[in-house]
């Protein structure tokens, strides 16, 4: 697979333009991890049942393990690294049990932000029912985001 | 991951114009829409396929209008596009209820309603309700158009009177008369597939279609005239037990199947009485 | 100074896991990374016939069992299980072939075939007469006990095989070394144990070889013994290459390849009097442990010292025994074999009371182990014994009776169970580890060096708040070194409800003597005048603890943690689906570290619960899991999940640091029977897991 035969692909990734000459049928998930060093987007079953691999692409979480590169020509994405240790979810997560292993929790993490600001518990049940977490029985996930929504962000120390 | 990814080839056509001409002078090629399916078969390494045709950026073939009581929706409408539109809501909403039932909230941002038909899995959430709407499917080719009645769209399991050269382009929605009912009895509440679905429309000759119990998506013509003739509600359940074809599968049981699929026509003559 | 003990400390693994910095195994990488591919067999038993190779060699690295410098076997318990099949294959899925190049494509692309001359598999294990272990524990006289009741119930109790499926699938990275020797990276529960299989395997001293834990996305005992396999076959690779390789498994060779927790079939007879009295148990125990012995001997004895659940009973007597069949090996998986015979107990127990005509939580009172009463191997239960607590306080806060009685005849019902759950190893086994843990003095404060292992469950800050306090330096000075059998001393393995009250109480000691040679000296003080300082302490057993592994009579376990579920359902006439809609628990853990910890174990061990009760089941055909995809093998997602109302109870155990006991893997054992009764008082009998709506249909029906 030499680079340079490959038509480049545009993308915003985490707010920065990138361009990535990889195959077009190469998986998001192995292009973020492998070509773009961002590791923090896992995989957990390849059949987008698991979340692990949520991204946000154009405001939408999506199974980032389903996706050709070749379709996200253009796309704004952000990843687990985009929030930048600094959003209010990642946070109320470490300090409210949303995480124990923590292979899920990015994945976790961006589909709750894609729930919007105010989601009620029936929404945040509904909006994650595509992340599977075998660790917490999700409790201390719905306390995380309830804690969040009532924080105001603030610096990674 | 397990295709090697070198030997193959996406496709990127400039227009729905060029990527049916393509269709038509350079396939074999799988067109691409949501990738929810076939990416699973490429992870799997069970996809045959080598060479496929991105659709993705294809706009033509999104959006919903409503003319004259026809509703049209593109073929690249997503599930969430579904869920989230104002006329899909007021006038099918057994549609959005399937696509609700859909994966989950990464799969519906995906997934495509002409995706959905063209995978043609018997357990296809969609395909019950387009097949009790009387849906017409739009094919075109680089040299021309057709319309072809959901119902008579497949010829067996996965297989369709779609030609290699034509894509799903759109589906239209005749009006529907009569209270709209969906169910999916998936293996849990979310992100599953479906043991039993069913889509009714309770008008005075009631439509109602099966995924999960047959080889294809079914409408159910005997049980649907006993009903419009008369029959008692246990008398159209013992019809439709003899009328569907369920299995045993890694899933469920046939005579779960059976069961349940006679206990979802009794809950949806009730919940449209 | 703040206490850390018993207080929601900030997480001391939460920041990484949050922002996708954490390092699993398969975010490492090394120059001259060569990617693995395991060639495994495809039927159930025979013998290897030929190997082809029908592929371009060039670039490869291929291994077989000839090429393992050490004894080819997976060193555990008993020595049967090799590490790469040599002439004859057990069980579908046994690796046989480990391929290795630099393009991960020319390994999917590369052709093998195997030629097989099959043999007749066993599959059922009633039929098996191979068994790897029996287990006999009997006090009192059966007979006489069965000549005091006034009713005998019978009853059959099935459970089958649960996989774990932590998210993060198991995973190795192999570097060979200058001088022979190699360090692996992985996903991992329990280093010393890949280190001690590597050493045999490869033929290497202990100081050729070091294990060192990545961060590991869930184990739940999955990652307990099978490590030591993938480890293996890694550095194989890895030493006849001369490159590091990375092995990891997608989801579906996980779940085809990797233990699974043991099914049982568990038997009971039991001897009630009219009021409702236990007076005799006879109880036969079956496990299948698959084509290898692992660890099902102490599977079935935990299972076996579980079997009568948190009841007494003057009159007892339980057979058990595990046995081989053509399936993959099973192996740990949280409660490690009480979880199948506490289900049977309870579900046992609720029959008795309905023959009775007696009130589900009547009989546990009655009945319910208190101080001071023996078990069925003679162990005096201490003042720290809690059934009756917390039967009380789940009882009372779910409102059990009320709803119970609303109910009577509709589709919700409400189901209870009691149970209990031995923290540490079994019997002798603790003294056999002979753990150890070390504190290191740092110029900032102090570091722990102990190969427990986190997982998720929380250790690493539970480790940090407790030698914190014992040496009264605020919380956040107190790291934790990665465990890294190069560094750390071995501990023990990452198991058994033991790694805040064995490991945690060693590093309790090693922090007071520590204080105590510091005197008022901070650490970087101490530093400068003294030196280095490094604390190691030694497991000591309890006083007064003993244990005969060959009458299997004594003190079983140092202590039990005690819980009681009350689990409401509300069943689906239309579909027979039984949904789970609340869940209260009480459980009584001796004290609570960290509090959030506990919590989060006991909420997500009875998710995984559920999940084993309602609608996870391994679909077996011809010996291999033919549902290996998570779109076939379902686990419960955030719909599937009801509320649960928690409550933590504590009755502190003398020899735990600050009175803890275990909480890893008590909270799933009870699930299942409670969800079953709940079932039951719909009017249903079922008498296995898991309880589908197929299942409940027919039931139903019948």
């Amino acid at each position: 697979m030499t680079a340079v035969a490959f038509p480049a692909i545009h993308l915003v990734l985490n707010g920065k333009r990138v361009a990535v000459q990889v195959h077009p049928m190469k998986r998001l998930l192995d292009v973020l991890r492998e070509d773009c060093g961002l590791t923090g987007t896992k995989e957990g079953c390849g059949e987008g049942e698991c979340g692990a691999c949520t991204v946000i692409v154009d405001g939408r979480a999506v199974n980032a393990c389903l996706i050709p590169i070749g379709q996200a020509d253009g796309a704004r994405i952000t990843t687990i690294e985009g929030l930048r240790g600094r959003h209010r979810l990642q946070a109320a997560f470490a300090a409210h049990g949303g995480a124990q292993c923590g292979i899920c929790t990015p994945g976790m993490i961006l589909a709750a932000v894609a729930l919007g600001p105010r989601p009620t518990l029936e929404q945040v049940r509904t909006g994650l029912a595509g992340n599977i977490c075998r660790c917490t029985g999700y409790e201390g996930i719905y306390r995380a985001i309830t804690a969040a929504q009532d924080s105001v962000p603030r610096k990674r120390p | 991951m397990r295709t090697a990814i070198s030997p193959l080839a996406l496709v990127q056509p400039r227009s729905l114009g060029d990527a049916l001409r393509l269709l038509r002078d350079e396939g074999p090629l799988t067109p691409l829409a949501g990738c929810t399916d076939v990416f699973v078969g490429l992870n799997f390494g069970t996809l045959r396929d080598r060479r496929f045709l991105n659709l993705w950026h294809l706009d033509d073939l999104r959006g919903i209008e409503r003319r004259k009581g026809v509703i049209r929706i593109g073929a690249l409408t997503t599930y969430t596009d579904l869920i989230g539109s104002a006329i899909v809501r007021r006038h099918l909403p057994m549609l959005v209820a399937a696509a609700r039932e859909i994966g989950a909230v990464q799969i519906q941002n995906r997934g495509t309603l002409g995706g959905n038909i063209a995978n043609g899995s018997p357990a296809g959430d969609t395909l019950p309700v387009l097949a009790a709407a009387d849906a017409l499917v739009e094919l075109r080719s680089a040299d021309w158009v057709r319309t072809v009645r959901f119902t008579e769209f497949y010829t067996g399991y996965r297989a369709s009177v779609r030609r290699p050269e034509e894509l799903i382009t759109a589906i239209a929605f005749p009006a529907v008369e009569g209270a709209q009912w969906f169910r999916k009895v998936g293996t849990r509440a979310a992100q599953s597939i479906s043991k039993v679905v069913m889509a009714g429309v309770r008008a005075t000759r009631p439509r109602i279609a099966f995924g999960s119990v047959a080889p294809t998506v079914v409408r159910v013509p005997r049980t649907e005239g006993a009903l419009a003739a008369g029959a008692s509600i246990d008398q159209a359940r013992a019809i439709l037990q003899e009328e569907i074809r369920p299995i045993d599968d890694l899933r469920s049981t046939a005579s779960y199947r059976r069961r349940v699929a006679a206990n979802l026509l009794a809950q949806f003559w009730s919940a449209t009485d | 100074m703040i206490q850390a003990v018993g207080r929601n400390v900030s997480r001391k693994d939460g920041a990484d896991k949050v922002d996708g910095t954490a390092g699993y195994v398969d975010d490492l990488t090394r120059p001259g990374l060569l990617h693995a591919r395991t060639i495994r067999s495809t039927i159930p038993c025979g013998d290897i016939a030929r190997v082809r190779l029908d592929f371009d060699r060039a670039g490869f690295t291929i291994v077989d069992a000839r090429d393992i410098p050490g004894r080819n076997l997976v060193s555990l318990i008993v020595d049967d299980q090799p590490c790469l099949a040599v002439d004859q294959v057990r069980h579908a899925a046994e690796p046989v072939l480990l391929l290795a190049h630099e393009d991960r494509e020319r390994l999917i692309e590369a052709d093998v075939q195997i030629d097989y001359v099959p043999h007749t598999p066993v599959f059922d294990p009633e039929a098996s007469t191979h068994v790897f272990k029996s287990v006999a524990i009997a006090r009192g006289v059966l007979e006489e006990g069965l000549r005091q009741a006034d009713l005998v119930i019978e009853g059959e109790y099935r459970t089958g095989h649960q996989e774990h499926l932590y998210i993060e699938p198991n995973g190795m990275l192999a570097v060979p070394e200058q001088g022979g020797g190699v360090t692996v990276y992985g996903s991992l529960q329990c280093p010393y144990y890949v280190h001690k299989a590597l050493c045999v395997l490869l033929n290497l001293p202990a100081d050729s070889v070091r294990v060192v834990q990545a961060e590991t996305g869930g184990g739940f005992g999955g990652k307990e013994e099978y490590p030591s396999i993938i480890a293996g076959h890694a550095c194989l690779l890895a030493l006849k290459s001369g490159r590091p390789v990375k092995l990891v498994y997608d989801r579906t060779e996980d779940m085809l390849a990797t233990t699974k927790r043991h099914p049982s079939i568990v038997r009971h007879r039991t001897g009630v009097t009219r009021d409702g009295r236990l007076v005799a148990m006879d109880i036969d125990v079956l496990m299948d442990g698959g084509a290898y012995c692992t660890l099902s001997p102490v599977v079935l004895s935990r299972g076996c010292l579980h079997a009568t659940g948190p009841y007494r009973c003057d009159h007892v007597r339980v057979n058990g025994r595990v046995v081989m069949t053509n399936t993959p090996p099973n192996g740990a998986f949280r409660g490690f074999g009480a979880p199948q015979t506490l289900f049977a107990a309870d579900v046992h127990l609720e029959r008795i009371a309905e023959a009775l005509g007696m009130d589900p939580v009547r009989i546990r009172e009655i009945n319910a182990l208190r101080p001071g009463d023996t078990t069925a191997t003679g162990q005096v239960l201490g003042a720290d014994a809690a059934a009756l607590d917390v039967l009380r306080a789940a009882v009372e806060r779910s409102d059990f009776h009320r709803k119970r009685e609303a109910w009577r005849g509709t589709d919700k019902g409400i189901g209870v169970s009691l149970f209990f759950h031995g923290a540490g190893f079994t019997g002798s086994g603790e003294v056999k580890l002979k753990s150890q843990a070390s504190l290191e003095l740092t110029p900032t404060g102090v570091r722990v060096l102990a190969s427990s292992t986190e997982i998720g469950q929380g250790q690493r800050t539970v480790h940090a708040q407790i030698v914190a306090d014992a040496l009264g330096l605020p919380f956040d000075v107190v790291e934790v070194a990665t465990p890294d059998t190069a560094v750390v001393p071995d501990s023990g393995p990452t198991v058994a409800s033991r790694t805040t009250m064995v490991v945690g109480g060693l590093l309790k000691r090693c922090a007071e003597e520590m204080r105590a040679r510091m005197g008022r000296l901070t650490p970087k003080a101490y530093l400068k005048k003294h030196g280095p300082l490094v604390i190691t302490k030694a497991y000591e057993p309890p006083p007064g603890l003993v244990w005969d592994d060959d009458t299997y009579r004594g003190s079983a376990y140092g202590t039990y943690g005690w819980a009681c579920d009350v689990i409401e359902v509300e069943r689906d006439p239309v579909t027979s689906e039984v949904r789970p809609t609340r869940v209260t628990t009480a459980q009584e853990i001796g004290k609570a570290i960290f509090p959030l910890g506990a919590r989060g174990q006991i909420e997500g061990g009875t998710a995984q619960g559920l999940g084993w009760a309602l609608i996870e089941e391994v679909v077996m055909r011809d010996g291999a899991m033919a549902n290996a995809q998570l779109t076939n093998y379902i686990v419960p997602t955030t719909l599937d999940t009801p509320p649960m109302d928690v409550v933590i109870v504590e009755k502190p155990y003398a020899h735990g640091p600050h009175g803890a006991k275990g909480v890893g893997e008590m909270p799933f054992d009870g699930v299942a029977p409670a969800v079953v009764n709940a079932i039951r008082s719909l009017g249903i009998d079922i008498r296995s897991v898991p309880a589908t709506p197929e299942r409940i249909m027919e039931a139903s029906r019948s």
